[in-house]
Parts: C-alpha cells; sequence; structure tokens
C-alpha cells in the first residue's frame, strides 16, 4: 500500500474513519429524525468533537515524546494558549450582546474598570488574526522554550519538570485578575463565531467536521515528518542522543523543530476546543491535564501516531462513562490506566493488537518489536 | 426534715437581709468600709454623665482594689444605682447576682427600682483611660505592661500621677520601661510639660520604635514647639529606617519558615531521585498520608485519652514514618522496581498511584478538610524587637533542620548511608562490589517515603488536612530538588531556604503570585545555565 507514500496502511484507515466520521456524524446529527437508530444527539455532538481535539492533541504529544524522547508534561500550556485566542476572538464578537452592553470591552473588563483594550487584544476582532495567533502565539513560546532548553542540554526528568513548571507559571499567570484574560472565570459566554450563532446544530456540525479534517492534516503532517530523513534523525536522538551529535547531526534543531510543530498542532486543538465547549479558563493549564495528556498516548501506543489518538478517545470516553456512572471510582480507574499501561503494555493498545495478531499468525511466538527508549 | 432545714436557712438569710438593709443604709456603709471611694460613688449615685466622669477620675487614682471592679462594671453596664437611697451595686458578670460597690460583700435582696449608670461616649473612653490607669498597680507584670501599652496609646495625662506611683515601685525592667515610654508618650502631647521634659520624652518615643510611636510623633498637638517638631520629625525618619529593617527581617523570618517547609516537603524526594534518578509523583501523598496519620491519632486520642493529646505529635511522628514508609516500600516493590531504567515511565506510573492514594484517602475520610489541633506549645507568638514570631513556624523550622541533620547521620555514618551514596554515585560499580541494589533501592524509597511522612505531621499544623494537601507541594518540591541539584542533600537545604526566602522576599514588591511566577521563570533559566543543578556530582556517571 504504496499509494500516498508516508501512508502505511493502518494510517490509510485512520484518515478514512476520522473524515467519514466528520461527515457522517453531523449528518446524523442534523438529517435523521430524533427517534431514528441513526441519530446522534445535540449533547453528543460537541462532545465527540471535543474528543478529536483531545486526539489532535495527543497526536502532537506523541510527536515529541514518541519520536524525540522528550516526555513534555506542559502540553496543556499550548493548548490553552491556543485556545485563549480563540477565546479572544470570540470575545470580540460578542459585540455589545455582553451583560454590560460596551461594544468594545468584554463583560469581564468593564467589570474589573478597564477603560480601553489592552494593546494584546488589538486584532482579536479579525478571525484571520486570531487564527494566525492559534498557531504563532505557542509556537513562539515553545520556540523560545526549546531554544534554551535544547541548546543547554537539559534533559530527561530535568526537561518533563522544567515544562512542568512553565505551565505552572503561566496558569497562576492566567489566574491573576490584571492580566487581562478574564482571570479565575476565563473567558466564556460567547454568541457567534465567523457570523454564526455557536449553539447552531450546524455551526456544531461545521466544527465537528473542522476539527477531524484538523486531526487527520495534523496526523498527515506528523506522519510526513517522522517518515522523512529528517524522522529518522529524530528517532536517532530519541534513542542515542550522544551518538547522534557525535555523528555531527545538530541534536538540537532537530529536537526544536519537532517540539515547535508539536506546540503549534497543540493550540490549532485547543482553538478547536473552545467554540465546542463553550469556555476556557486558566484550569486548563493545570499540570494535572498535561500529565493525562502523556497518559492518552501511553495509552494507545507511544511512537505510533494512530495510537496517540486512539487513546485519547478511548481514555476520554472512559472518562465521561466513569465520571457520569462512577464518580468515585475514575480516579482509580486512572491511576490504574498509568500503572498497569507503564507496566504491562508499554507499547500500549496498538503495541497490543500487534502481538495478538503476529501470534495469530505465527504460533512460535512474535518477534518483540523494538523498544523506544528514553 | 429536709424541706424544713431549707425553709429555716431561707427565712434566716431573709431575716439577716433585711437586718443589714436596716442597719446600715448604703451610703452609709460606703463611706465607712470603701474609705477613699464615697466621693466617687457619691457622683456615680448623681447620675449625670460629667460626675460620671469626675468620678471616674476619682476612681483612677483609687489603690482600693474594689475600684478597678467598679470601673469594669461601669463600662459593661453592670453598675446600678438605687435611685431611692443613692447606693451603688454591681451586678455580677454571669446571672444576676448584686454586690455592693464599695464593698464587694453579696447583698441577697435585690432593692426595686435599680437603674443601670448611663453611659456616654466620653464617659466610655475616661472609663476606658481609667482601667488603664488602675491596671497599672496590678499584681501581675503581664497587666501592667499591657495596661502601660494602653495608657502609650490614650495618653491620659490623668493617669500620670498613678503612672509615677507605679513607676516609683516598678522592679521589673520590661515593664519599667514601657511605664517611662507611657510617661513619655503623655509628657509629649502635654503642653504643660517643660520644653526640656518633652524633648527628652521625644527620645524615649523614639527609642520604641514601633507603629504606635510613629503615629504619636505624626500627630503632635498643633501648639508643640518648633523644637520639638524638629526632634519628632528626625525621631520619624530614625524610626522609618528601622521600621524598614524590621520589615525586612520580618520578611526574611517567613522566608526560612517557607523555606523549611519546602525542605520538609523535599528532602525525602531528593534521596529518592538521587538514588533512583526518578521523580516519585506520589510523594505529596505521603505528606498527606502522614497528616492524616496525625489527624486519625488525634481522632483516637481525644475519645479514648484526652489527657495525651499534648503528646499526639510525638506520638504520631513514628506512627507516621512507619506507615509510609511501609507504603513507599510496597510501591516500590509492586511497581517501581519492575520500571528500572525508565525513569519516565516510572514518573508516570507515580503519578497514577498518587491519584488512587488520593482517591482512596478521599473515599475513606471524605473530601473535606479534617481538623488536626495544635498542642499548646505550639500555639501562641512571641515578638522580638518588632518581629512577630509564632511557636508553630518556629517549632517547623527546628524541626526541619533536625530531620534534615538527623538524615545526614544516616547517610553519612551508617552503613545504609554507604550504601545508598555508592549506589546513587555508580550504580553498576555498587552492585559490582556485592550492593544488593535492588535492597537499597527499596530501602531507600521506604526512607524517603517515611520522611515525607513525618513532613506531613509537621505540615498538618499549618496547612490543611484534605485529600489534595500533597498536589499543593508537589510542584514546588521538584523545584526544590531540582535546584538544588541530585545527589546532595546540602544542595536541597540551600536550595528549599534560598526559594523560600527569596518568595517572601520578591511579595512585597511583586505580589504573591507574580513573585512565585518570577521564581519559577528563574528557575527555568537557572537549569538552562546549570541542567544538573546548584550542588551537581561531577563525574562521567551522572551523565545518563
Amino acid at each position: 500500500m504504496r499509494s500516498l507514500g508516508i501512508l502505511d496502511r493502518r494510517g490509510l484507515i485512520f484518515i478514512v474513519l476520522v473524515l467519514a466520521a466528520g461527515v457522517l456524524i453531523p449528518l446524523a446529527n442534523l438529517l435523521a429524525p430524533a427517534g431514528s437508530p441513526f441519530h446522534v444527539s445535540d449533547y453528543l455532538v460537541p462532545l465527540l468533537g471535543k474528543y478529536l481535539c483531545y486526539a489532535l492533541l495527543a497526536v502532537a504529544v506523541d510527536l515529541v515524546w514518541g519520536y524525540c524522547g522528550v516526555l513534555s508534561l506542559g502540553h496543556g500550556a499550548f493548548f490553552a494558549l491556543g485556545g485563549y485566542a480563540m477565546g479572544m476572538y470570540l470575545m470580540r464578537q460578542i459585540g455589545p450582546r455582553g451583560v454590560y452592553g460596551n461594544p468594545v470591552l468584554p463583560d469581564f473588563m468593564v467589570f474589573l474598570n478597564y477603560k480601553e483594550l489592552p494593546w494584546f487584544w488589538l486584532g482579536f476582532d479579525h478571525f484571520a488574526f486570531a487564527a494566525l495567533m492559534v498557531l504563532v502565539v505557542p509556537g513562539l513560546l515553545a520556540f523560545a522554550f526549546g531554544w534554551f532548553a535544547f541548546r543547554s542540554r537539559v534533559t530527561g526528568v530535568y526537561l518533563s519538570i522544567i515544562t512542568q513548571a512553565m505551565t505552572f507559571a503561566l496558569m497562576l499567570a492566567f489566574f491573576r485578575n490584571d492580566m487581562g484574560f478574564g482571570g479565575n472565570n476565563g473567558l466564556t459566554d460567547f454568541k457567534d463565531i465567523l457570523g454564526f450563532s455557536i449553539t447552531a446544530g450546524t455551526t456544531r456540525g461545521a466544527l465537528f467536521f473542522a476539527s477531524a479534517v484538523a486531526l487527520a492534516a495534523g496526523y498527515l503532517l506528523c506522519r510526513a515528518l517522522v517518515t522523512s530523513k529528517y524522522g529518522k534523525v529524530l528517532v536517532a536522538v530519541r534513542d542515542a542522543e550522544s551518538r547522534t551529535r557525535f555523528l555531527g547531526y545538530k541534536v538540537a534543531n532537530y529536537k526544536l523543530l519537532a517540539w515547535t510543530v508539536s506546540a503549534m498542532l497543540a493550540g490549532v486543538a485547543g482553538a478547536l476546543y473552545v467554540p465546542q465547549v463553550g469556555i476556557i479558563n486558566p484550569g486548563e493549564f493545570a499540570p494535572a491535564n498535561s500529565i493525562e495528556m502523556v497518559i492518552w498516548v501511553a495509552v494507545g501506543g507511544r511512537g505510533t501516531l494512530v495510537g496517540a489518538a486512539l487513546g485519547a478517545l478511548v481514555v476520554n470516553a472512559g472518562k465521561t462513562w466513569f465520571t457520569g456512572a462512577l464518580p468515585e471510582a475514575w480516579l482509580f480507574a486512572l491511576g490504574a490506566l498509568f500503572v498497569v499501561v507503564t507496566l504491562f503494555m508499554p507499547r500500549g493498545i496498538i503495541g497490543l493488537w500487534g502481538d495478538l495478531t503476529s501470534r495469530l499468525r505465527k504460533p512460535a511466538g512474535p518477534v518483540p518489536a523494538p523498544k523506544p527508549a528514553e | 426534715m429536709r424541706l424544713f432545714r431549707r425553709l429555716l436557712s431561707a427565712a434566716l438569710l431573709l431575716a439577716a437581709a433585711l437586718l443589714i438593709a436596716w442597719a446600715a443604709p448604703a451610703s452609709v456603709r460606703a463611706q465607712t468600709a470603701g474609705g477613699d471611694l464615697a466621693p466617687a460613688l457619691a457622683k456615680i449615685a448623681a447620675d449625670s454623665y460629667s460626675d460620671t466622669e469626675a468620678a471616674l477620675v476619682l476612681l483612677s487614682a483609687s489603690t482600693n482594689p474594689q475600684a478597678g471592679v467598679i470601673v469594669a462594671a461601669l463600662s459593661d453596664g453592670r453598675l446600678l444605682v438605687d435611685p431611692a437611697t443613692k447606693a451603688v451595686y454591681v451586678r455580677a458578670k454571669a446571672g444576676d447576682a448584686l454586690a455592693d460597690a464599695a464593698t464587694g460583700a453579696a447583698v441577697s435582696v435585690a432593692p426595686a427600682g435599680l437603674k443601670p449608670v448611663r453611659l456616654n461616649n466620653r464617659v466610655r473612653r475616661a472609663a476606658e483611660a481609667a482601667a488603664g490607669a488602675l491596671s497599672l498597680l496590678a499584681p501581675d507584670p503581664a497587666k501592667r505592661l499591657e495596661a502601660a501599652g494602653a495608657v502609650f496609646k490614650s495618653r491620659d495625662a490623668a493617669a500620670l500621677p498613678t503612672l509615677d506611683a507605679a513607676l516609683a515601685k516598678e522592679t521589673v525592667p520590661q515593664v519599667r520601661d514601657a511605664l517611662q515610654q507611657a510617661k513619655a508618650a503623655i509628657l509629649v502631647t502635654s503642653s504643660s510639660a517643660s520644653e526640656a521634659d518633652r524633648l527628652a520624652a521625644v527620645n524615649l518615643v523614639v527609642a520604641r520604635g514601633d507603629q504606635e510611636a510613629l503615629a504619636l510623633l505624626a500627630n503632635l498637638p498643633a501648639d508643640a514647639p518648633a523644637s520639638l517638631k524638629a526632634a519628632a520629625a528626625n525621631g520619624i525618619a530614625k524610626i522609618n529606617r528601622s521600621l524598614a529593617i524590621w520589615s525586612v527581617a520580618q520578611n526574611v523570618w517567613y522566608g526560612l519558615s517557607l523555606g523549611s517547609v519546602l525542605l520538609l516537603a523535599a528532602i525525602g524526594l531528593a534521596i529518592t531521585f538521587g538514588v533512583m534518578g526518578v521523580i516519585n509523583m506520589a510523594h505529596g501523598e505521603m505528606v498527606m498520608l502522614g497528616a492524616y496519620t496525625t489527624y486519625v491519632v488525634q481522632d483516637a486520642i481525644r475519645t479514648d485519652a484526652p489527657w495525651l493529646f499534648g503528646w499526639s505529635l510525638a506520638i504520631a511522628l513514628p506512627l507516621a514514618f512507619l506507615f509510609t514508609g511501609v507504603v513507599g516500600i510496597v510501591i516500590e516493590r509492586t511497581v517501581i522496581r519492575f520500571l528500572y531504567g525508565r525513569p519516565l515511565e516510572t514518573l508516570l506510573a507515580t503519578w497514577g498511584i498518587s491519584l488512587m492514594l488520593q482517591q482512596a484517602v478521599r473515599s475513606v475520610f471524605g473530601p473535606t478538610n479534617k481538623e488536626v489541633g495544635a498542642p499548646s506549645w505550639m500555639s501562641g507568638a512571641f515578638q522580638v524587637g518588632q518581629l512577630s514570631i509564632t511557636y508553630n513556624r518556629l517549632w517547623i523550622i527546628v524541626f526541619a533542620l533536625l530531620v534534615f541533620f538527623a538524615l545526614l547521620v544516616v547517610l553519612k555514618r551508617t552503613s545504609l548511608g554507604l550504601y545508598v551514596r555508592a549506589v546513587t554515585q555508580n550504580r553498576r560499580m555498587a552492585a559490582a562490589m556485592g550492593i544488593r541494589t535492588g535492597r537499597i533501592d527499596a530501602l531507600t524509597f521506604g526512607l524517603g517515603s517515611g520522611i515525607a511522612g513525618i513532613a506531613g505531621v509537621a505540615l498538618s499544623q499549618i496547612d490543611n488536612v484534605s485529600p489534595n494537601l500533597g498536589q499543593g507541594y508537589i510542584i514546588d518540591s521538584f523545584m526544590v530538588v531540582v535546584f538544588g541539584g541530585v545527589g546532595n542533600l546540602w544542595g536541597t537545604l540551600v536550595g528549599a531556604l534560598t526559594l523560600g526566602v527569596a518568595n517572601k522576599l520578591l511579595e512585597p514588591f511583586a505580589g504573591a503570585v507574580l513573585g512565585k511566577i518570577a521564581l519559577l521563570v528563574f528557575i527555568i533559566l537557572f537549569i538552562q545555565k546549570r541542567p544538573r543543578g546548584l550542588f551537581a556530582l561531577k563525574g562521567r556517571s551522572v551523565e545518563a
């Protein structure tokens, strides 16, 4: 199956499934009558859309963790920054329909006695500018952070800790009312996006479709990166960083590219997430969220991209079910998942599936797949 | 029979009361028994505001112990006058028991038509001043000290004679200073004193050097002579300088206190990280378990052995160490040892364990804060100069240092410590020399967890004991460990205290949140410069 070059069979199935879902689920919501077995409820569409955003985020985390060996405990920061950029656009779209009726200032600014829009809010009334910022802000932060960290050869646990410090610092900053991002409450009460009402079924469907397309595109981009020559060096960095450096590769630059692309993908995921859930607040920066993202990747299968997306879907579907049915048990289940996956499923669901199928074909026992080193 | 006895005694009491009431009208008795109180009581009985005020001046100069009772009763509205006989009575604080104002003798039958002595704000102020003046002569030095402080604040010239009387017989130096300052405060503000006296008084007030002295000097009466005003301005500048230094000192103290908390939380993490190269995400939950152990111990003591309460922390310490130590060893043996050489995955697994421990505690004890009491020797505060030091913070600093040095002794002077250091520096070489590294890992993990547990006992005194207790400390502990460097306990000590003090010194300028953000950014930048922390182990073995 070499039709698309960068796609293997698994990737092709994934792309087809995601795009099919992106078309069919909104259609099933809008066209099928409420009683029909094909109907997808209004509640389910944004929920599934949220999962797609998480899946894109997981693909981004997998690019740096699975292929570059950088365990980021701060990807929630990039996700939230993308979300805030979109949130700022949506806030500006409210216009004079806010509680205080101010045509320029969002409600929380009126409430906090702002006289005029802070400079960093300028331009966010244009969708194109906001969309650019969704990429630029997380990308710039990641570039600056990675520039320093990778050049100083901060690796392993130390790198994980400082990424966590980064998202923690941002969380504290965004919780401040003086920052001009709505403080504690974040940004919410959105009315419309690009002129369409944000609660309308068609808008929700379109957002869902956009999320599916973004996931597919993000996957293709990552896949293109990791199957290229660049990707081979990236894997070499992951498995033997010092050796790759001794061979003459500029390790820091290789890491920096993957890191920045990953942050921008996370930003896009955040931007698509916000209009579907209707709120963005500093809680998204919480370090615990970022750690949870890593476990999505681990559950699905680190270093497989498809597995990362799969893991995000499975874990979040589980979370939705547990918190509804057995709220007490959710943290037990999530905690156990962390332990079980790291102990018994180092290659996640994808790896388990691979083991099972090869065992069926060849009872003598599977050839152990190479294990990604730290 | 019993009924008869009761009736008899009631009748006798009634008869006696009637007899006394008949034999001596109250005003007469006041003169005979209370001596000097009589003129004051006569004025009070008149029940006009100005008379009451005059009476208070008389009372404040009295040496009769009953004067204090009368003044206190007056300000509480418990001083009653019989308009018919002009007798004055004091009603007890609780209940309706009456006592004669002049003698303090109980009055069993209340005369009809008693009226409380009326108060207005002027009378209330006069009563306060009189109470202050009276307690200047109290037998308890602490009371006298407090009274001197009250006079300093009120600057009531009427207290001057009493102050002089008190100064003449004062023997405690500290109280003497306070009395002199109080006198100085009166002199500075009174226009009748001589200029030389007032200038000398300014110096005394400056020597006191606190906010109240500042307020006094800033609000001199308008008619004060120029020399006095100049001296006061000088004094204000001097006090401000010394207060600025004291406030830095206070912030350093708060910083040391925060630093010791960080040290307690991070020290266990530092050794497990040093030995196994793994950051134990469940470390904060070990702290939390230690705090809950304290709660359980105190709960048991409250129900079964309340007299042991003062010892509850001492009992909780070894229990918390053992309990969390065992939990730590179980975690190491069941999960972590299968993940050697994969530090990032260990990080994830321990995070999972931390989630489960949190939820377990939440399921067992509920999500709300549990109340952990403080033994009496840990509550209260004392003053050093302008520095306010609370006992619980002081004990936590002492405790953190004790734990630190105990751990240092364990690491430097015991065979376990030797093995731990060997494994930290070169795991494979240590194994080749016959050290059972797996066993050392388990013991180290138990030790680190146990120390987290006793940190929890200490932190239960200053933080809310809830399932989220550990979450609040885990990131700060990481920062301390990566800042201080691995494999060196001194690094942890320096890191914890530096971060604590820096945090508190930044707070007045930047605010609590911005200060913390600044520190996080600083650490991120610092790690770029020194990727292995402040005190890194040297040598190739460190390179992963």
